[in-house]
C-alpha cells in the first residue's frame, strides 16, 4: 500500500460515517469560522510578494477604493465617488465619510495617495498606469486627484485588481515603505482585523471582525463589490499541510472549510453529506506551457509550433483534475473561459486530433538535431506538478533529447530566472498555472507579455504582440477590446510566447451549514453560519 | 567530575562552530532562492533582484558568513525572511509542543518498551517473547505517518475519542494537553519502543546468564526483584545510550508525526522554512537541534555515572 492509497484508504471510512461528529476538544462555535488555507500565510504584505495566500490576507485586513464585481466591472468601495475634468484627464476621488483604521485613526487621501503610489510599483497594471500619470495629490483629507496624460479609461478597474498585489489602502506610516521591503506592521481598514498576538506562521492565523468597519449600505457582494459584512467574529485560519488530515478534520467538524483539497480527497468528501465540493471561483485557471525563447530549441518559432499537433488539453486538464469533464475546460486561448475576451481566434493547431507522429515530422522539418532540452517542474505543487508530469511523458514520446529536471518549488523558481543556456544550466520548458482573474484581461496577465528581457520567465520578444497589448489599454468600449483580443490571441497563437494547455475549476470543501460565500476567491463577508 | 562536565560544555564550542559552517555552507551552495518564492510566480526577473537586494542576499559568502556568526555571538539568531519575526521568538512559539511531544513520547516509550523487553529475555522462546519481538519488528517495518494515519483514522474520525489534529497548550489545562498528544506520541513512539525493547531484550538475556544472578536466585530472591532490582540496573548502560541515540530518531520523526498531525512544533517549522528557503530559520533551528543533541550526549554520558559506579570521570 502507498501512502496516497493509505489517504484514500483512511478518507474512504470516515466518509463512510456520513454524518458528521463532533470531536471532544473542539465543540462548535457559532461566531468563530475555521478553515484551512491553500497554503501557510508567511508575508503579511500584499505588496511585497504577489503570493496568494497573501493577497487573501490582504483581503481579510485591507480595503480599496474600487472593488470588481463578478463581471469585472470596477465599483466604488472605499471611494464615495469620483468626478472626472479636463476631458477625463483630470480624476478626483472622494473616500466615503467615517471609514478608519484598525488603529482607530481615520482614513484619508494622505493615507491613500503613498498607498497608490507603492502599488504602482510593484502592480503591472498599476505600473502601467504610471507612465499615464502626471501627478497624483491630496486635495484634502477626503479627496485625492489624478493629472493623467492622457484619459486612462481603465484606472478604476486598475485600481479595483483582486489578484497579484491590489491596491489596497494603508496607513500613511506604512504606505511610505519602499515597495521592495515588507511592511512592519498589518493594519488595513478592512472588515477583519488581525491579530498579531495570535499569529503563529506554519500554524495558525487569527482575525477578528472589526467592530468600526463601516460597509457599504446599498448593493450586492460580489467578489470584492458590495457590501462587505462580516457575520463571525473570528475567523482562524488553520494550516493543515497533509490533505489527509485536513479531511479528517472537516469531517469531525473541527474546521468548517478546506480551501484546496487534492482530487482524490475531494472524491470522497463528496460521500459525507455534511460537506459540499463546490468551484470556489466560477471561473477556471489557466495552464501553460512556457518556453524558453533565448536558447535552442525552441528560440525557434517553427520548433514551438511543431509540437502543437501532440498537445492535448485534455490530457493535461485530466491529469490535474481528474476525469470530470464538468470541472475543466478545453479549446482554451489567451483568456480566461466564459469571460468576454475569451475567443477561439488562431486555436485551430490545439483542436481536433492529436497526433505525435505529425509533431514528429514537424519537428524534423524545423530542424531538430537532437538538441538537449531541460524540462523543469516541481513536484509539491499540485496542478504543475501534475502538467510536468504530461508534459515529461510527451516530450519523451516526442523523441526529444531530454533531461526532466523535477525539483521543490522553491528550486524551480529560482532555477527558471537563469537564462544561461541548456548547458550551464539553464531551462527550455516549464509548466505552471494563473488564476481566472489573471487572464481576464491583458491588464495582469504576464505569459503573454512579449518584451524581450523584461518579459515574464522565458523573455520572448513579440513586438507586435505589445502594440496591440498597449492599444487594449486605450481601448474606449468592449467592443474594440474583443476585437483586439482576438488579434492578440492569432499572433500569440502564431508566435507562441506559451501555449495554453487548459482551464481547470479550483474546487473547495465547506460544510453544508455555511451559506453567502461570495464566490471568486476565499473571502469572509457575507458568509454566514445557519 | 566538574571539570569533565565543564570540558565537555566547552567542547560543545568547535561542535557548533563546525556545525554552524556547515549549515551555512550548505544553505548557500543549495539551489533556490528566498527572493524569488517571495516575488511569486508572476514576478519579473527584475523584481526578484530588487528583492534579492534588499535581503541582503546579493552579498558575497564571506561577507554574509561573518554578519551571521557575529550576530550569533551576540545571541541573536537573526530574522525571518518571511514573517519579519526574530527567529527566537519563532522558535518559542514552536518549542513548546515538540517538547511536550517528544517528553510525552519518551515516557510513553520507556514505560512500554523496558517491561516489554524484560518480559521477553524472562520468557526468551516462549509465545510471549514472540510476540514482542514480532512487534518490535512491526514497529521499526512500519512508517510513522502509516501508525498516525491508522491511528487518527481508528481514535479519532471512527471513535471519536480523540481530536484528529492540532496542539493545545499545556497552560489551558492537562486533559485537552494530553489529547492532543496521545496519538502522535504512540505513532512517533512505535519506532522507539521497537528499538528499547530489542536493546532491552538482548542486554537482559546477557545479564540473566551472569554468575551474580545465579547467586541472587540461591538466596531466595523473588523473581521481580531479580528482573528489575539485580538484572535491569546492570543491563541499564546499554539501554541508556540506546534511548539517548533515541533522541535523534525523536527529532526526525517528530518533523513527519506534527506534519501528520498538524502540531505547531519545530519539526514543521523547519520544514516550511526549507521550503521556502527562509535561511535564517533554517539555520536557527538546525543549530538548536545540534545543541540539543550535544546536550543530550553529555546527560547521557553523566547517566552512566549512576548505573555503573566503576565508570568515573
Amino acid at each position: 500500500m502507498n501512502r496516497r492509497d493509505l489517504l484514500k484508504a483512511s478518507a474512504v471510512a470516515g466518509a463512510a460515517g456520513a454524518l458528521p461528529r463532533f470531536a471532544t476538544a473542539q465543540p462548535a462555535q457559532n461566531r468563530v469560522l475555521k478553515m484551512v488555507p491553500q497554503a501557510n500565510l508567511t508575508s503579511l504584505d500584499p505588496i511585497w510578494t504577489t503570493a496568494n495566500i497573501t493577497r487573501n490576507h490582504g483581503h481579510m485586513i485591507f480595503d480599496s477604493l474600487y472593488g470588481l464585481d463578478a463581471n469585472f466591472v470596477p465599483q466604488p468601495q472605499m471611494a464615495e465617488g469620483h468626478v472626472l475634468d479636463d476631458g477625463g484627464k483630470t480624476v478626483t476621488i472622494t473616500l466615503r465619510p467615517g471609514l478608519k483604521f484598525h488603529d482607530g485613526e481615520p482614513v484619508r487621501a494622505q493615507d491613500a495617495v503613498p498607498s497608490i503610489a507603492r502599488w504602482m510599483k510593484r502592480n503591472p497594471f498599476g505600473q502601467k498606469l504610471a507612465t499615464v500619470v502626471e501627478s497624483l495629490e491630496v486635495v484634502d483629507d477626503r479627496r485625492l486627484r489624478f493629472k493623467l496624460k492622457r484619459p486612462f479609461p481603465l484606472l478604476f478597474k486598475a485600481l479595483g485588481q483582486v489578484s497579484n498585489s491590489p491596491a489596497f489602502i494603508m496607513p500613511q506610516r506604512l504606505a511610505e515603505t519602499d515597495a521592495f521591503q515588507q511592511v512592519r506592521e498589518a493594519i488595513g481598514s478592512g472588515p477583519f482585523k488581525f491579530k498579531a498576538d495570535e499569529f503563529n506562521s506554519g500554524s495558525l492565523v487569527v482575525y477578528e471582525r472589526f467592530a468600526d468597519y463601516v460597509p457599504l449600505s446599498s448593493g450586492t457582494p460580489s467578489l470584492t463589490a458590495g457590501p462587505k459584512i462580516a457575520h463571525f467574529d473570528r475567523v482562524e485560519w488553520n494550516i493543515i499541510t497533509d490533505a489527509s488530515t485536513a479531511a479528517a478534520a472537516l469531517q469531525t467538524g473541527e474546521i468548517d472549510w478546506y480551501e484546496q483539497p487534492p482530487p482524490e480527497i475531494q472524491q470522497l468528501l463528496r460521500r459525507n453529506r455534511g460537506i459540499a465540493i463546490e468551484a470556489i471561483d466560477p471561473l477556471p485557471l489557466t495552464g501553460i506551457l512556457r518556453f524558453n525563447h533565448l536558447h535552442a530549441p525552441f528560440n525557434d518559432k517553427k520548433m514551438r509550433q511543431a509540437i502543437l499537433p501532440a498537445i492535448s488539453q485534455e490530457d493535461f486538464m485530466q491529469a490535474v483534475v481528474g476525469t470530470d469533464a464538468s470541472i475543466y475546460r478545453t479549446g482554451v486561448g489567451l483568456f480566461t473561459p466564459g469571460t468576454p475576451l475569451a475567443n477561439d481566434a488562431g486555436l485551430a493547431p490545439l483542436m481536433g486530433p492529436r497526433s505525435i507522429d505529425r509533431a514528429k515530422a514537424l519537428m524534423r522539418e524545423a530542424g531538430y538535431t537532437n538538441q538537449l532540452m531541460r524540462l523543469i517542474g516541481p513536484t509539491d505543487i499540485l496542478a504543475p506538478a501534475a502538467m510536468t508530469q504530461v508534459g515529461a511523458d510527451l516530450v519523451r514520446r516526442l523523441g526529444f533529447n531530454a533531461d526532466i529536471a523535477l525539483s521543490d518549488w522553491g528550486t524551480t523558481v529560482t532555477r527558471r530566472a537563469s537564462r544561461e543556456p541548456v548547458e550551464r544550466n539553464g531551462w527550455s520548458m516549464l509548466f505552471t498555472s494563473f488564476s481566472s482573474v489573471d487572464f481576464v484581461d491583458p491588464a495582469a496577465h504576464f505569459p503573454m507579455r512579449a518584451n524581450g528581457a523584461n518579459a515574464w520567465f522565458g523573455w520572448p520578444t513579440v513586438p507586435r504582440l505589445e502594440e496591440l497589448r498597449d492599444a487594449w489599454f486605450e481601448a474606449p468600449d468592449l467592443a474594440t477590446e474583443q476585437r483586439l483580443a482576438r488579434e492578440m490571441q492569432t499572433v500569440a497563437m502564431d508566435d507562441l510566447p506559451y501555449v495554453p494547455i487548459g482551464s481547470y475549476m479550483s474546487m473547495t470543501a465547506i460544510r453544508r451549514n455555511l451559506t453567502g460565500r461570495v464566490p471568486g476567491l476565499a473571502l469572509f463577508w457575507n458568509i454566514r453560519r445557519t | 567530575m566538574f571539570a569533565y562536565v565543564v570540558r565537555r560544555v566547552l567542547a560543545t564550542i568547535p561542535v557548533m562552530a563546525i556545525v554552524a559552517l556547515f549549515v551555512f555552507s550548505l544553505l548557500y551552495i543549495a539551489p533556490g532562492d528566498p527572493a524569488a518564492v517571495i516575488a511569486g510566480d508572476q514576478a519579473t526577473p527584475e523584481d526578484v533582484e530588487r528583492i534579492r537586494q534588499s535581503l541582503g542576499l546579493d552579498r558575497p559568502y564571506l561577507v554574509r558568513f561573518g554578519s551571521w556568526v557575529f550576530d550569533i555571538m551576540r545571541g541573536d539568531l537573526g530574522v525571518s525572511i518571511f514573517t519579519n519575526l526574530p527567529v527566537v521568538t519563532m522558535i518559542k512559539q514552536r518549542i513548546e509542543p515538540t517538547l511536550s511531544l517528544m517528553i510525552v513520547t519518551l515516557c510513553l516509550a520507556v514505560s512500554i518498551a523496558v517491561p516489554m523487553g524484560v518480559v521477553a529475555a524472562w520468557k526468551v522462546g516462549t509465545w510471549i517473547d514472540r510476540a514482542v519481538m514480532g512487534f518490535a519488528v512491526l514497529g521499526f517495518s512500519v512508517p510513522v505517518f502509516v501508525v498516525g494515519y491508522l491511528l487518527a483514522y481508528i481514535f479519532a474520525l471512527e471513535l471519536d475519542w480523540l481530536p484528529v489534529q492540532g496542539y493545545t497548550s499545556f497552560s489551558q489545562g492537562f486533559v485537552p494537553w494530553i489529547e492532543n498528544l496521545i496519538l502522535p506520541a504512540v505513532a512517533l513512539g512505535s519506532v522507539y519502543i521497537a528499538l528499547i525493547a530489542r536493546i532491552t531484550r538482548a542486554t537482559m538475556l546477557e545479564v540473566l546468564q551472569q554468575d551474580y544472578i545465579r547467586t541472587a536466585r540461591a538466596k531466595g530472591a523473588g523473581q521481580t526483584s531479580i528482573l528489575f532490582l539485580h538484572a535491569l540496573k546492570n543491563a541499564a548502560v546499554p539501554i541508556v545510550t540506546v534511548i539517548g541515540i533515541g533522541i535523534a530518531l525523536l527529532i526526525g520523526g517528530a518533523v513527519v508525526t506534527e506534519s501528520v498531525f498538524a502540531i505547531p512544533g519545530l519539526g514543521r517549522l523547519t520544514v516550511d522554512a526549507i521550503l521556502r528557503r527562509d535561511y535564517p530559520v533554517i539555520q536557527g533551528v538546525v543549530l538548536l537541534f545540534s545543541f540539543v543533541y550535544v546536550l543530550v550526549n553529555l546527560a547521557i554520558d553523566l547517566l552512566y555515572t549512576l548505573f555503573d559506579p566503576r565508570i568515573r570521570y
